[in-house]
């Protein structure tokens, strides 16, 4: 069986597939691959299923080592790979001769790469998910992030033929980056004033170095509240802005708690999901109010431009 | 089948937009024994009888999210399939609920914010753990990490503010305090509640089906490990 050998782990490096939704009820949330459009492109390059465990890199990419013959691919941000001095450009497949080394440098134009590797990452499964939910050490590999030494082994299950094509991200309707998030009214979104939900609309608000996949506490207008009641503890997901009593808000991500006692502003919408997760400290992003009927339309876009392409 | 049971005559109960995939079916905005009721047959109901594109449910206090994919089911079918639901929504108690006893090592490294706890409220830690134990608790829900149960029941004489800087590693097991409201961490997670004790119970198992050990409707007694401290 072939194996990746992780030399260098970068940043911070885990083993994400789409997660493993179902079990909020147990106050697990579904977590997976924080830019999931990233994912299944990837997967998609090396004819993987879209969900298929791959490595989720974090602002740096590190270094690895296939031992056995591979064909993998980058998506998501460029991590600039290279070996042996030749480049290997995301978004297209290459393939790995056995006992090759390629190194990765600070990720370009986003916070996270995906490598995807023909037949998958071979991880145990925990709760139907090979996921690593960091903050509860579940799932990837012994629930924490990579390290030096680590080998991930590679599973050697049929599948379609790598696609011989480079996908061009930008095809995909909601996955430019630099556009505005779109969101729709959060459940508290009438507790905030009017001079508040202005702001929220008009400011270009500063991503902070308190950004994970947890979530992203941005900087900007201190948005103010109408009504100071306290919030009962209720569900929330991924992409809901919630606003803490010092007016600072978080947008949640991938990994956030399942509930929640923060009033909620807003929450962006399915389709611009997968770009909070390329977010990095210091990026500037606004938002954009839609209505819940476009963002429909938006996520139906989107999931068929994906399926076009057998992402 | 008791008034109580039959939440169609509860007139309170709403549905509102989470996002564009996730609807917010509130029973009630205060935390209650009938909102909980409300809460627990609805969730037994969908999971028994899943609604098709339903792909995760986040029970509360008051109120149940309902989580869908926007491939599989539209946000007006869903609100549509729901209304349906609640106008039949019965008593659903579920699972047979457990009782379950706890034995907590209070105060000390097990228990950091015992005597903190105690300086703020006027007590000594041995009164603390008197009430602490003294009290019968419900596990309303399991949310905010794997595993965790909120539970009703804190003697009203043990509410405290939260921790001002949460902790970054809470160890599992750590049997904790905030506000009105009681827990435990199931996983060591980062966290800002005050932590009295810690018991060695395994509260959540990812191995375990189900992984977790505490379901809503159960009822939970801390008991001291050795005595009080």
């Amino acid at each position: 069986m072939s194996e990746l050998v992780v030399l260098d782990a970068g940043f911070l490096a885990t083993v994400q597939d789409l997660g493993r939704p179902g079990f909020a009820f147990q106050g697990v949330p579904a977590a997976g691959a924080a830019d999931a459009v990233a994912l299944r492109l990837g997967n998609r390059l090396v004819g993987n299923e879209r969900g298929t465990a791959a490595l989720e890199l974090t602002l740096t990419g590190g270094a690895f080592r296939c031992e056995g013959d591979a064909v993998l691919a980058f998506a998501g941000a460029d991590p600039k790979a290279e070996s042996g001095g030749s480049p290997l450009a995301p978004w297209t497949a290459h393939r790995i001769p056995s006992g090759t080394t390629f190194r990765c440098g600070a990720l370009i134009g986003g916070a996270r790469s995906y490598l995807c590797v023909r037949g998958g990452l071979d991880v145990p499964r925990v709760l139907g998910s090979a996921s690593t939910h960091l903050a509860a050490g579940l799932g990837g590999l012994g629930g924490r992030p990579l390290r030096a030494g680590d080998r991930l082994a590679v599973a050697s299950a049929p599948l379609r033929p790598p696609t011989e094509l480079r996908i061009d991200p930008a095809g995909i309707p909601g996955y430019r980056a630099g556009a505005p998030f779109r969101v729709v009214d959060g459940v508290q979104a009438a507790w905030f004033d009017d001079e508040a939900r202005r702001e929220f609309f008009a400011a270009a608000w500063t991503v902070s170095e308190a950004c994970d996949r947890m979530g992203i506490r941005m900087t900007g207008p201190s948005l103010l509240r109408r009504d100071p009641r306290e919030l009962v503890t209720e569900g929330v997901t991924p992409g809901a802005v919630q606003v803490p009593g010092g007016g600072t808000p978080i947008v949640l991500l991938v990994e956030a708690p399942t509930t929640g006692g923060y009033p909620k502003i807003a929450c962006v919408i399915a389709a611009d999901l997968a770009r909070l997760g390329q977010l990095r400290p210091r990026d500037r992003i606004r938002f954009e109010r839609t209505t819940l009927s476009a963002a429909a339309a938006a996520a139906e876009a989107q999931e068929e431009a994906l399926a076009a392409i057998g992402a | 089948m008791s008034p109580d049971d039959d939440f169609r005559t509860q007139p309170a109960v709403r549905i509102v937009p989470s996002s564009d995939r996730a609807l917010l079916v509130v029973f009630d905005d205060a935390i209650t024994a009938g909102g909980a009721r409300a809460v627990r047959s609805l969730t037994v109901w969908l999971t028994e009888e899943p609604i098709d594109g339903v792909v995760d449910l986040h029970p509360a206090y008051g109120s149940v999210l309902v989580a869908s994919d926007p491939s599989r089911i539209a946000l007006p079918r869903l609100d549509e399939a729901l209304r349906e639901r609640l106008a039949r929504l019965q008593a659903r108690p579920g699972p047979r609920a457990r009782s379950h006893t706890f034995q907590v090592r209070y105060g000390g490294e097990d228990g950091p914010d015992l005597a903190e706890v105690a300086r703020l409220l006027g007590l000594s830690q041995g009164e603390i753990v008197a009430l602490h134990t003294g009290a019968d608790y419900e596990v309303r829900f399991i949310g905010f990490a794997p595993g965790f149960p909120y539970l009703a029941g804190l003697p009203a004489a043990l509410a405290t503010p939260r921790r001002e800087a949460p902790r970054r590693q809470v160890p599992a097991g750590s049997v904790a305090v905030a506000g009105a409201q009681a827990g435990i961490y199931a996983l060591a997670t980062p966290g800002g509640w005050n932590l009295l004790g810690r018991t060695s119970a395994v509260i959540f198992d990812p191995r375990r089906d189900p992984p977790g050990l505490l379901a809503p409707g159960d009822r939970v007694r801390f008991v001291a490990e050795g005595g009080s401290p």
